[in-house]
């Protein structure tokens, strides 16, 4: 069994961090019943005895004295991560976890990177470093902030686990900044840190804001609806908290939870058993066919459980859901662009015949690139969600996720022409121009990587002519 | 005479899992004493306390299924596996061969080559080692291959059978063309003989003749087991001399796989049905043994959907032509007949044209340059296998998996020009040197199996 390492950073990283390991405990605590500090507990918490003064960490198998979760947390701003400690969670982390400044980066990209960044390098490394001494077999970093705000320190950080720890997976859950976001040099910021995202993380799973606020109001509207037959059970959904240690539900946090379910169900086969394990390994492995083309549109289902039984009707309906734009974590159109690759990971009382049958039906409406027809990675767990008796994330390695970059490309290029704000960076020790125009054309030939791909889409391309052998 | 199995991989540890619980309780059924006795020798060794312990030992990159696999057998309470016999890891291959063969295969070498000593130590005399993997995963495929060259280096004398579970066509892992090529030819040539289990295959037995709706992996391994202890269980042989044959795999092999260019084996039961039917159902060898023929010359796996169309060219004179569109011609085959009134069965030359074609030795059948007898070989033994009054299984090396292998290497070989994940390969050392060298080495297969005909 291995361990993953949650590296949160900003105030974004953090709240979504939160929820995810409120989430994670209750996932844990609804499964382990008899208080055993299990394997699946260890891949993401630390049992500690509190009387050890070293905090030394206690074998499998023992009771679950004191948790403490695996993470390091990030943030130029004190804000967040002081709520976090005066919140019910804070038992889950020690100070030797933690990194904090007071002024914050002030959104901008070249603070968090550059200043922040080289001041705080040697506290981080050792802060990683101890994180990864306490696991047995360190498997995966996750990395969680945001894009818009000062994504400077996030990127960073991804860059010392590349330079520290070159062995071990880096996958970025990374929240994109919508077009109406109310940080005006946000597109600066994010083409800044898609080049660092691009250059050195195995994965990056985009969200949007837009997309989870859309699913947070399509929940809410159904649960107002007060249809018999639409009742919901509240504690499924997957934006609501309900069954973890905090109590009310803060603003953004029916948001954030829905990004920490997609973290729990991308970790569950490598948690729990099933009788087809897919590890974090293999998700790098089988959905990233070129080494830049590495971002994977996530899709969650079930959003919510009915109150009433559901019969088989609706585990297929769960597959088609999955392909359709109300559960994707991004605005995009999988369907009408080109598919790479594609993985399901099925959660829950599935077997293999459901699935076989789901991709036969499916197939025919999906675009899969000439060399990849078949790309599919499947995985099934034995252990749902809770509150749910199955579900199904769906990772696509898809050309759709073009548009969104090209849109990032023309809202940092309105800005860059007017040279508007490029000073607030310029003036940042170690910020030069040519970094400005380095970031723009790795995005530039990302998109037009994307392209070439897209462009082979609905042309009948020919098999390549097998080796003749001498008879 | 004993083999020892090697498990490999999640598949392989499940599928082994299933094999050794169908063999012990097939072992265990009736009053059946030689038989039981040559069987658990065969595959498990007895303890001082009387418990049954298989001649296995498990490996796997990660611990998950390994550790379900040997909590099952324990559960069981009729046999398990031995407390050491199993080496794991924490962290898996990730599905790549490259992480499974080079990196893996080599660290853990000597602990793994132990654990095969001490298990090969155990046998009063080796008939050989079987290994049991997956081709589509990194650990199976990668690992297996490592360990399969280990096997040979170690003990080159011994016989060495591979049983292979090729995946699902429509993808379970998207590199798993690529995984399955490259151990191919790397297996070709070190294997004696490469015994092949097709998932959509047993899937389509699972779903139509077994009536099963929702069909687990679990409903896919008993059907595996349940075909490979049909081959490996105890059987008289035409040199065993009235007793059970104590070089099991020496002499599937000798029978099956005489040439180096010819190793893929594919297997056919019949019958398979629900246990639920078998009460009310009864055989008879010659309807067992038509079916059996005529699923053979139209390469169908199962009895229900034969194509009674296909025939094998008729007279003597045999054409280079192609007698119909999905004849499938035969280097060699291996009847094991189980059951009541085995020696009455008939599989002989055609006397009789009144009676039902059951001529296996029939040289239509075959390819020319091999006699039709010494192409067929018959195991009969009176003693009825896993609750079924008489079964028939039939070992072939034909053309039966020339499609399917085609198919893998023609969509690896379409991945492979466009150069996708080859990045990931590559940076566990292997090149793209050794990719083409693979691709030849199974073009070169492909092409021996297309002149058989």
């Amino acid at each position: 069994m291995t361990q993953s390492v949650v590296v949160q950073v900003g105030q974004c990283g953090n709240q979504v961090g939160c929820r995810f390991w409120d989430l994670a405990l209750r996932e844990h605590a609804h499964i382990n019943k008899k208080g055993l500090y299990d394997e699946a507990l260890g891949s993401f918490f630390r049992n500690v005895d509190s009387r050890d003064c070293d905090g030394g960490a206690s074998v499998v198998g023992g009771r679950i004295q004191h948790l403490k979760a695996r993470a390091v947390l990030v943030d130029m701003e004190e804000g967040v991560v002081n709520e976090i400690l005066q919140g019910p969670l804070r038992e889950m982390f020690d100070s030797t976890q933690l990194l904090t400044d007071v002024s914050g980066s002030g959104n901008n990209w070249a603070v968090g990177h550059m200043t922040y960044g080289s001041a705080y390098r040697e506290q981080i490394v050792d802060k990683l470093r101890k994180a990864s001494e306490h696991c047995d077999c360190l498997q995966c970093f996750f990395l969680i902030h945001s894009l818009g705000g000062g994504s400077g320190l996030g990127t960073r950080v991804l860059s010392l686990l590349e330079e520290e720890f070159p062995e071990v997976c880096r996958i970025v859950t990374s929240i994109y900044p919508s077009a109406e976001d109310d940080v005006i040099t946000s597109p600066y910021n994010s083409v800044l840190a898609m080049r660092e995202l691009t250059e050195h993380a195995d994965c990056v799973l985009p969200v949007e804001n837009q997309s989870l606020v859309d699913i947070v109001n399509k929940i809410k509207r159904m649960s107002h609806d007060g249809k018999p037959g639409s009742v919901i059970k509240s504690e499924s959904t997957v934006i609501s908290g309900q069954g973890g240690l905090s109590g009310a539900e803060k603003p953004f946090d029916a948001m954030n939870n829905i990004v920490a379910n997609l973290l729990l169900n991308i970790t569950s086969s490598a948690r729990f058993e099933g009788s087809l394990n897919m590890d974090l390994n293999e998700i790098a492995m089988n959905l990233v066919p070129f080494p830049r083309l590495h971002y994977l549109v996530p899709s969650l289902t079930p959003l919510y459980t009915l109150a009433v039984n559901v019969p088989t009707r609706r585990l297929d309906q769960m597959f088609s859901d999955a392909f359709g734009k109300d559960h994707q974590l991004i605005r995009a159109e999988p369907k009408h662009s080109l598919y790479l690759a594609c993985a399901l990971m099925v959660r829950g009382n599935v077997q293999v015949s459901d699935l076989r049958r789901n991709i036969e039906r499916l197939k025919p409406s999906l675009p899969f690139v000439s060399w990849n027809q078949e790309g599919w990675k499947t995985g099934l767990c034995s252990v749902p969600p809770v509150g749910h008796s199955h579900s199904l994330l769906a990772l696509a390695n898809n050309t759709c996720v073009k548009p969104t970059f090209m849109e990032l490309r023309e809202r940092f290029t309105k800005l860059y022409r007017k040279k508007a704000h490029l000073h607030h960076y310029l003036q940042v020790e170690g910020m030069e121009q040519s970094l400005f125009s380095e970031a723009i054309s790795s995005l530039s030939s990302l998109i037009e990587e994307y392209h070439q791909l897209d462009a082979t889409r609905g042309r009948f391309m020919p098999d390549a002519p097998r080796l003749s052998i001498a008879v | 005479m004993s083999i020892v199995t090697v498990q490999l991989g999640q598949c392989g540890n499940q599928v082994g899992h299933a094999l050794f619980d169908v063999l012990c309780s097939d072992a265990q059924e009736g009053q059946r004493k030689v038989f039981s006795s040559s069987s658990c020798e065969r595959f498990f060794h007895q303890t001082a306390h009387g418990d049954l312990v298989a001649r296995a030992v498990l490996i796997d990159m990660e611990p998950k299924a390994i550790n379900q696999s040997i909590s099952r057998a324990a559960k069981s309470g009729k046999w398990r596996y031995g407390e050491t016999s199993h080496f794991s890891q924490k962290q898996g291959s990730g599905n790549n061969w490259a992480n499974g063969y080079c990196v893996h295969g080599p660290r853990h070498r000597e602990r793994v080559e132990e654990l095969l000593r001490r298990e090969v130590e155990r046998c009063d005399r080796l008939a050989g080692l079987m290994a049991i993997m997956s081709v589509a995963g990194g650990t199976g495929s990668g690992v297996g291959t490592y360990v399969t060259e280990c096997l040979r280096d170690v003990y080159p004398k011994s016989f060495i059978l591979n049983h292979l579970t090729w995946p699902y066509r429509t993808g379970e892992v998207i590199v798993q063309n690529y995984n399955s090529v490259l151990t191919l030819a790397h297996l070709y040539q070190l294997s004696d003989a490469i015994l092949v289990h097709e998932n959509d295959t047993v899937h389509r037995i699972c779903s139509q003749l077994l009536n099963i709706k929702q069909i687990s992996f679990g409903d896919v391994n008993s059907v595996i087991a349940h075909q490979l202890g049909g081959i490996l269980q105890p059987a008289l042989t035409a040199d065993s001399c009235g007793v059970y044959s104590r070089n099991p795999l020496g002499e599937l092999v000798s029978c099956l796989t005489c040439h180096p260019e010819y190793k893929l084996l594919s297997v056919s039961t019949i019958p398979q049905m629900p246990s639920s039917s078998m009460a009310y159902s009864t055989f008879s060898w010659p309807s067992l043994l038509k079916h059996l023929r005529q699923m053979l010359i139209s390469n169908t796996k199962m009895e229900e959907g034969i194509d009674w169309q296909v025939r094998p060219p008729a007279g003597a004179e045999r054409t280079r032509t192609l007698t119909g569109p999905s004849f499938n011609t035969s280097l060699a085959n291996l009847l094991i007949l189980r059951g009541k009134d085995v020696y009455s069965a008939e599989t002989g030359q055609r006397t009789d044209l009144r009676t039902p074609n059951v001529a296996f030795e029939d040289p239509a059948l075959f390819t020319s340059w091999l006699s039709s007898e010494d192409a067929v070989n018959v195991w009969k033994t009176p003693v009825p296998f896993n609750k079924y009054e008489k079964c028939a299984t039939l070992v072939s090396n034909s053309q039966a998996l020339l499609r399917p292998l085609d198919n893998m290497v023609g969509k690896a070989w379409n991945m492979f020009a466009s150069r996708a994940y080859i990045h990931q390969y590559l940076k566990f050392g292997i090149s793209e040197e050794d990719f083409l060298d693979s691709f030849t080495s199974l073009e070169q297969v492909i092409s021996s199996y297309n002149q058989l005909r």
